[in-house]
């Protein structure tokens, strides 16, 4: 049994925004896999809650006039991982989904509640970083969108407005077009299981696939929110195909991040497995891209 | 023959199609929610609980506090068989409420409303005040002069040091050229994380309180409730359904008492008590964790010249099963290896962690995993061979204890390596794999156990059984010993079929035990369910057939001994006719003009015999040594459990408790926070449970060498399958790096501690 005060179940993302507006404490719920956690351990005990799981209009990839991969924030893991789309332009995000909980929480859970929950260890969260995702929200004022690093403020905190729905995730053809990409899931065990460390690389190489032209680097639970690593990332820029690019890219990562010393894992222990998934990740995506690394 | 085939379970078809009714589900919806209020701190008095708030909730009916305890009736919560001896009973030091906290989780208070949500929102109302003392976690600082004491007839909170003396420990490590290898073994708090959390409802009827529980033990807790509450035992109905998985955490007294005097508080009405996993983990039991000193003394030979363990064993803040699972593991120690100078101490210590109890194994796994990784830092300092070593060493067919006179009669260890060593392709494997280089190593290693099966000479105990004969023929069995998950209803009716001698399906297992009807035993515990229930399944059968075969006689003329039952029937030995069904027969005697009779059998067998039982693991692992990560790539268990009744049954039962063992070895670890006594991790999140993707497939093999002393040839199982599967996975990732883990579990924290240690990874900053 759980302390909810009330249920309103929005049928379109007008009729949420109009909830939204009439019960201004109220929560927004989608599958629920976050929300009734927390309802459950009596950190929102008696809340009003907005369910906006019923609004299909939410659920779906598909290509925007753009050219951009639109995903709606209903999608669920299990409906990303097995997308054409998504399986043909970013293989790496169907991939990194399919590491979440188990196949109950795949299932209900939707990337729009993994990134309004606003925490860092979330698995699509590092590499929508990495693609330069856009957020779409739409609100009692209209549509805005925002890149994702704008839209996390802090631990738990992102910027959705008073009354405001997160509608889509965009990723633009500029950031997936000729950019591969892999994704490591640092965690102990290997289901059922929150990250103590996750990046997710994608990388352009030059025409000849010699040198990278382009190296997006981005880390979970590497600080209190995702976040990118802009000296390993300049650093790989225009670097020879080797294992010491791999080495010195992955190294310079640690002048970026600053992950958290805690009883779930000590910092020096995180920081180096964030440089060995960096190498691994960098590898494989460097190998995706039909690159050869010389030793 | 039933036994030794693998029939359906008897409760096969229920369990799967989600019709077995299990403690909730009997529960009426009309009961009252008690939860219970928890200590936030690690040590110390309750001075003031303020429950002024919290009462004006609505929906709340009762707020009980530690100061309404007026009569303080101490109990012991043991899952044990009572002593009348007071100096053999268990240490009675616990109330249902208590104002003296000694751990982070400890009961103070409780509710009871009329649904979950009134009950939480009170709970979180409650304001409580408290005198705190300092606490200690650590079982060796809390051996120490001037440490915050818990209990004080426990000087130095230790709850009882046994020792063990052979030979002549000191002369014998004065031979020339003896070599010394000496470590420290320490396995972690860890919980049983049974699927079902502990359970139980509580209502009266006339001046009695049924209480009906997630036990694995019914006439146990009859008792004990009578004690916590201080009324007549017969006033006290247990009631046990189905269970979800128990492990040894529902073979102790929980919240049984508490939740029956809450329902005498409320007039009697139907008070239910459903912990929640979090409070599983902090306030029912957990393993011991145990700190293991070894020192061996070793000729060049390869054999022990002398040997020496200190084991501390870290009870938490209560008794419950106490000294009894280190006492278990260290008198193992001189058995499993055989020597004739040996000094042992053990040691069972109070401190301010959540209470240990009994847990599949009982002290066993934390024994085996310091003394099988202990072998192999031996094997290593003497350049020896993992195998050869434990073939030149183990105990050897013909050896008998002396206290339980329990016999090793055939060459069980080898017999149990050799097919193990077969299934996994040891040898091939042991030679590739030595000397690898590289960031990703493979290794394989081995480690063995031995157990007991039962309790005796420890205690007298033993098992009843009943059986009633129905129009049909058929019959329903009924025992004390109870089903817990683990298959024993399929095996006692297997059992019963074979000894009277009709279809299993006309054996109608009564699977829950009722303490106002089913025979008197004492529930399920170390891994004598098939083993002490054979005893009075045999006994009782033929208790039946006697009777049957001596109305058959009055029907048929037929003298008794010319007459068997088989299949169902009464039939002519002579010349194998059948004479007669037995539904036939059974109808006559219940609806005869001339001689009526309701045929049943009853009797009460003792056990006063224990059987050895033994086998290995063996482990293959993959170490990504950069990522600190062990994946196991393959394992076998191989056992030599006497004869199997039900050999898909025992492959399940080895497949769980490997289950088991390989999250003690690889990932589990409760923890607690060094600066508040809190534990941090207890729910299944963050308490690293092994999951289907990190099992590889599991394998268990059998030696059936027959037990002369049971009553079908079986002996323990249920426990030894998780004992010696983390020592094997430790001896293969030493095998693959050359790294002995020896603080259990092998996660990724402790890898990366001794890979650093070792230079097998570097300082990347």
């Amino acid at each position: 049994m759980y302390d909810i005060k009330a249920l309103y179940e929005a049928e379109s993302v007008e009729d949420a925004i109009r909830l939204l507006q009439e019960h201004p404490q109220a929560q927004i719920i989608a599958g629920g896999s976050d929300v009734l956690v927390q309802i459950r351990e009596g950190k929102r005990a008696g809340v009003e809650l907005v369910s906006i799981y019923g609004i299909d209009a939410l659920r779906g990839v598909c290509y925007d006039e753009e050219g951009a991969i639109r995903i709606g924030s209903l999608t669920s893991f299990s409906h990303i991982a097995a997308d054409p789309i998504i399986r043909e332009q970013i293989p790496v995000l169907g991939e990194a989904v399919s590491l979440v909980g188990g196949p109950q929480i795949r299932n209900i859970g939707t990337i729009g509640g993994n990134t309004c929950n606003g925490v860092t260890s979330a698995d699509s969260a590092s590499t929508l970083f990495a693609w330069d995702a856009i957020v779409e929200l739409t609100g009692p004022e209209g549509i805005r969108h925002l890149p994702i690093r704008e839209f996390y403020i802090k631990a738990g905190v992102v910027d959705l407005k008073p009354a405001e729905v997160q509608t889509a995730i965009l990723i633009p053809k500029s950031s997936y077009e000729g950019y591969f990409g892999n994704y490591i899931k640092y965690a102990m065990r290997e289901a059922m299981d929150i990250a103590n460390l996750g990046c997710s690389v994608n990388v352009a190489l030059s025409e000849d696939r010699k040198v990278i032209r382009d190296a997006r680097i981005a880390y979970g639970v590497a600080g209190p929110v995702p976040m990118r690593t802009p000296s390993a990332e300049a650093l790989a820029k225009g670097q020879e195909l080797s294992e010491e690019t791999i080495g010195k890219v992955a190294r310079a990562v640690l002048q970026d991040i600053h992950p958290r010393d805690s009883w779930r894992a000590a910092k020096a222990f995180r920081e180096h497995i964030a440089v060995e998934i960096a190498k691994r990740a960098l590898r494989q995506s460097i190998l995706l891209g039909g690159g050869v690394i010389r030793e | 023959m039933y036994a030794g085939q693998s029939v359906k379970r008897v409760d096969a078809f229920d369990k799967v199609t989600g019709r077995t009714k299990y403690t909730d589900d009997l529960c009426d919806r009309k009961a009252y929610i008690a939860r219970v209020l928890h200590s936030t701190i690690a040590n110390g008095k309750v001075l003031r609980i303020d429950t002024s708030e919290a009462e004006k909730v609505p929906g709340v009916v009762k707020i009980v506090t530690c100061f309404d305890l007026k009569e303080k009736h101490y109990y012991p919560t043991a899952g044990h068989p009572w002593s009348t001896d007071p100096s053999h009973q268990d240490v009675a030091d616990r109330l249902m409420l208590t104002e003296r906290v000694r751990f982070y989780g400890d009961d103070i208070a409780a509710v009871v409303a009329e649904d979950e949500v009134a009950a939480a929102q009170a709970l979180h109302l409650i304001r409580v005040d408290y005198e705190e003392y300092p606490f200690v976690l650590d079982v060796q600082k809390a051996m120490e002069d001037g440490a915050p004491q818990l209990h004080e007839a426990y000087p130095n909170n230790i709850l009882k040091h046994t020792q063990i003396r052979l030979g002549d420990y000191e002369k014998a490590i004065q031979e020339p050229g003896l070599i010394k290898v000496e470590g420290w073994y320490e396995t972690p708090v860890v919980q049983h994380c049974h699927i079902e959390n502990f359970i139980c409802y509580a209502e009266m009827e006339g001046n009695r309180i049924t209480v009906v529980s997630s036990t694995q033990i019914p006439h146990i807790v009859r008792r004990v409730v009578g004690q916590a509450l201080g009324i007549e035992w017969g006033r006290v109905r247990i009631v046990k359904p189905y269970l979800g998985g128990g492990f040894g955490n529902k073979q102790d007294i929980l919240y049984e008492p508490l939740c029956a005097w809450l329902s005498m508080l409320t007039g009697g009405h139907l008070v239910k008590l459903d912990v929640p996993r979090e409070e599983t983990f902090v306030c029912t039991r957990t393993r011991h964790s145990i700190r293991n000193h070894i020192i061996s003394w070793v000729r060049p030979d390869g054999t022990y010249a002398a040997r020496k363990l200190e084991a501390f064993s870290d009870q938490g803040a209560y008794a419950s099963h106490g000294h009894s699972i280190c006492a278990k593991g260290a008198g193992a120690f001189p058995q499993l290896y055989p020597c004739k100078n040996v000094e042992v101490d053990a040691y069972t210590v109070f401190t301010n962690k959540s209470v240990a109890g009994a847990m599949r194994g009982y002290g066993i796994p934390q024994a085996m995993w310091a003394v099988e990784s202990h072998t192999e830092d031996v094997v290593a300092a003497l350049g020896d061979d993992p195998l050869a070593f434990r073939r030149r060493n183990l105990m050897p067919k013909g050896y008998v204890d002396g206290f339980s006179k329990n016999e090793l009669y055939e060459d069980s260890f080898n017999q149990c390596l050799d097919k193990a060593m077969a299934a996994i392709d040891y040898e091939r494997k042991y030679k590739e794999y030595q000397n690898q280089t590289g960031d990703v190593r493979r290794g394989i290693g081995m480690a063995v156990f031995w157990y007991n099966t039962a309790v005796w000479p420890i205690s007298l105990e033993s098992s009843s059984c009943r059986m009633v004969l129905n129009q049909d023929g058929s019959f329903q069995l009924q025992v004390a010993e109870t089903e817990i998950g683990q298959g024993a209803d399929t095996a006692f009716a297997q059992m019963a079929a074979d000894v009277v001698g009709v279809p299993l399906e006309k054996v109608h297992v009564v699977s829950c035990q009722d303490t106002d009807i089913t025979p008197f035993g004492t529930g399920a515990y170390a891994s004598r369910q098939t083993y002490v229930a054979g005893f009075s399944i045999r006994q009782t059968g033929l208790l039946l057939k006697e009777r049957i075969l001596d109305y058959a006689h009055e029907l048929t003329r037929m003298p008794v001994f010319n007459l068997d039952i088989k299949n169902g029937n009464i039939v002519r030995i002579t010349d194998g006719r059948v004479l007669m069904s037995l539904g036939e027969l059974a109808t006559q005697a219940l609806y005869s003009l001339s001689d009526s009779r309701h045929i049943t059998a009853e009797s009460t067998y003792q056990i006063k015999s224990n059987a050895y039982s033994f086998g290995c693991t063996i482990a293959e692992v993959e170490v990504d040594i950069p990522m600190c990560k062990t994946k196991l790539l393959n394992v076998v268990n191989c056992h030599d459990a006497g004869k199997l009744i039900n050999p898909a049954l025992a492959e399940a039962q080895v497949h769980g408790g490997m289950s088991m063992g390989i999250g003690f070895g690889l990932s589990e670890k409760l923890i607690y926070d060094e600066k508040t006594g809190r534990p941090l991790n207890n729910n299944l999140l963050d308490y690293k449970l092994s999951t289907f993707l990190d099992h590889p497939r599991l394998m268990a093999e059998f030696v059936q060498n027959p037990e002369p002393t049971s009553a079908f040839g079986t002996k323990s199982l249920g426990e030894p399958p998780a004992c010696s599967v983390a020592p094997a996975i430790r001896n293969a990732i030493y095998h693959a790096t050359g790294v002995g883990v020896n603080n259990a579990p092998a996660d990724a924290h402790n890898l990366f501690r001794a890979f650093t240690q070792a230079g097998l990874i570097h300082d990347e900053r």
